[in-house]
């Protein structure tokens, strides 16, 4: 059974009914249990359950501590080419759009990984747009081994790849997988992605499980909020992480919940996720999978970031440039979005030290 | 002197400790101070040589013997490479035996922890290794040379305190070799229970790195880790379900014996 197959059996649920029937009572039942199901999850994400916010923080910050304790492991994501043969309405990348493109050389990508190495960071995730010639997988190969010189722990959250080819990255020093199905409603993921190999969502939908089967060591999967109905953006990604954990039980997953920010495309109709909205996805994220990671981007802004770490985030990016080249060039390519915390790695290690929590450089390392 | 001796080390305290979950490095040398730990463990895969700010060795006082773990390890073989390497940065000889493939529970698989112990003792490490409490795999432990067993209390970090109690005294009972009990262990007085049992030591990470106060639960740990050896050593009083009366009600049967 793929994640398809699981996803069928639950993409029919009338959210709007399920909300309207749950009770005060029933956000109560849920908060009282160590173990939650995946209707309780949703329970949790009802508009009901915004009163119980703070019994849902609580409830969170034990759980959080219990897994993970007063750490916080941080990372930056590093641009490697902002080419891309996609046509999608959220992202700056699309071909359409006239922006500046830039693919680092070998030559680039080690002074932009001595530039960010000097700022103490020991993770790094790699990011391309999609396009085999600008950025095929021999090509994020040779990044990798360079990258290997400056880092302990390389993710990667470029288009989505075949099992041999995952099994060629794991070979060359690639630990992590990134890769966010951004939007699970069939209807909507046809709409926004117009044209492109993005297209395709079941072979984009069944890539983290390829990484799994390639025994990929980590895997952090999300959908952007703000696409669809942030309430079941929430319920799908939590469900899909929960397949995962499920099917590869050795598996460290995690989820991010990005929400849609300013970028140079035609994608309008945004379903806000307030401020309110996302910390309630966390929470109820956490108290549903106590034992999965929540990464959490600079696309938040930073008091809203510095307020959320002791509820539940494992991870988070900082010192972040969203330009391809942006660490160490001043003729870098354009960015995929605008990012909101500018901070650097040191001024972020100082707000989660002031937080009374432990900012991780490093967490493993090449064996 | 009731010193407790592992692979060849007389050891005076019996708390062991975790390093991870700590709101910063800096609190480790004052716990290991307040409850005055000689072993200290240290996830390998932490252990951030490029920067002194950062490196958790630089926290723990040189009089303390590392226990590198081998945390992140899912195989054997993951295990032996993480304990290889824990030795060529300078850790020294010991090593806690971590094999986890279940990320949900975190509880270990004792059929590579087993591998992993043949394989590294053959190399002259000290072995320590994390398991389930069962009999046959701790006997197995031992022949493949096992300086202790550390069985679970609980999984870790969830403070739940020693639910495998039945396992872990057949364990302490049948097992030749030091035996630890290592996660689950949420209260001083848990730890005292362990103690009281014949556990020769404990190890304690959770209670104390996530307590509001860590220097001063350390020190409730230590306190209370000697009050249960020295009640082990004490032995207790025998339980009963029936009260014993101090003035018996069959007592008129010898009141002819005045």
């Amino acid at each position: 059974m793929s994640f398809y197959d699981y996803y069928s059996e639950y993409k029919g649920i009338d959210f709007n009914n399920f909300f309207n029937q749950t009770k005060e009572v029933d956000i109560l039942r849920v908060l009282n249990n160590d173990k939650i199901s995946k209707y309780d999850f949703l329970t949790l994400l009802s508009p009901k359950a915004e009163k119980y916010i703070e019994e849902m923080a609580q409830k969170s910050h034990k759980l959080s501590l219990q897994h993970f304790g007063k750490t916080i492991l941080l990372y930056t994501p590093l641009y490697l080419s902002n080419y891309c043969v996609n046509k999608c309405a959220y992202c700056s990348y699309n071909i359409e759009n006239k922006i500046k493109r830039k693919t680092l050389s070998l030559e680039e990508i080690e002074l932009e990984a001595k530039a960010i190495a000097s700022t103490g960071l020991r993770h790094i995730l790699v990011l391309t747009g999609e396009s085999s010639k600008d950025a095929p997988v021999s090509y994020i190969i040779d990044a990798v081994d360079v990258l290997k010189k400056y880092f302990d722990s390389i993710s990667i959250e470029i288009y989505p790849l075949s099992t041999e080819e995952y099994i060629k990255l794991i070979e060359a020093g690639v630990d992590g997988l990134t890769i966010y199905q951004e939007v699970y409603d069939e209807k909507i993921y046809d709409k926004l992605h117009i044209a492109g190999p993005k297209k395709n969502y079941k072979f984009r939908l069944d890539a983290p499980e390829r990484a799994c089967i390639a025994n990929m060591r980590s895997i952090n999967i999300g959908a952007l909020l703000g696409l669809d109905d942030w309430r079941k953006c929430a319920f799908f990604t939590a469900l899909h992480a929960d397949y995962l954990q499920n099917k590869y039980p050795h598996m460290e997953v995690s989820v991010s919940v990005p929400r849609i920010r300013p970028h140079v495309g035609s994608f309008n109709n945004v379903n806000v996720a307030l401020d309110k909205n996302l910390l309630q996805t966390i929470l109820a994220l956490r108290i549903f999978l106590p034992y999965v990671g929540i990464t959490l981007s600079t696309r938040e802004p930073q008091s809203f970031r510095d307020n959320l770490i002791p509820l539940g985030i494992t991870k988070m990016s900082a010192g972040v440039s969203t330009e391809v080249g942006g660490h160490s060039s001043t003729s870098s390519g354009d960015s995929q979005f605008e990012i909101s915390d500018k901070r650097t790695v040191e001024e972020i290690k100082q707000a989660i030290l002031a937080k009374n929590y432990q900012p991780i450089f490093k967490d493993w390392m090449s064996l | 002197m009731d010193n407790l001796i592992i692979g060849g080390v007389e050891l005076k305290s019996r708390l062991f400790i975790g390093t991870g979950k700590f709101s910063s490095n800096a609190i480790v040398p004052r716990v290991i101070e307040s409850c005055d730990t000689q072993i200290v463990t240290m996830a390998v895969r932490r252990v951030d040589l490029s920067s002194k700010e950062e490196n958790i060795l630089e926290y723990i006082p040189k009089e303390c013997i590392l226990l590198p773990n081998t945390s992140g390890a899912r195989t054997a073989e993951e295990a032996v490479r993480i304990a290889r390497l824990a030795r060529a940065l300078g850790c020294g000889n010991w090593v806690k035996i971590e094999v986890i493939s279940d990320n949900k529970y975190l509880l270990p698989d004792n059929q590579e922890t087993i591998k992993a112990t043949e394989i590294l003792t053959k190399e002259g490490f000290i072995v320590l290794p994390y398991m389930s409490p069962d009999l046959m795999s701790a006997k197995r432990l031992v022949e493949a040379g096992a300086a202790a067993v550390m069985p679970l209390g609980a999984p870790i970090g969830t403070n739940r305190g020693i639910r495998t109690k039945e396992l872990v005294q057949i364990l302490i009972d049948e097992i030749p070799v030091p035996i630890i009990v290592d996660a689950g262990i949420g209260r001083p007085s848990e730890a005292a229970e362990a103690m009281e049992m014949g556990a020769a030591a404990v190890l304690v990470n959770t209670a104390i790195a996530t307590s509001n106060d860590p220097v001063r639960m350390a020190e409730a740990f230590a306190l209370s880790v000697k009050a249960g050896r020295l009640a082990y050593n004490a032995k207790l009083g025998l339980e009963s379900n029936l009260a014993a009366a101090s003035s018996p009600l069959t007592g008129f049967l010898h009141e002819g014996d005045k």
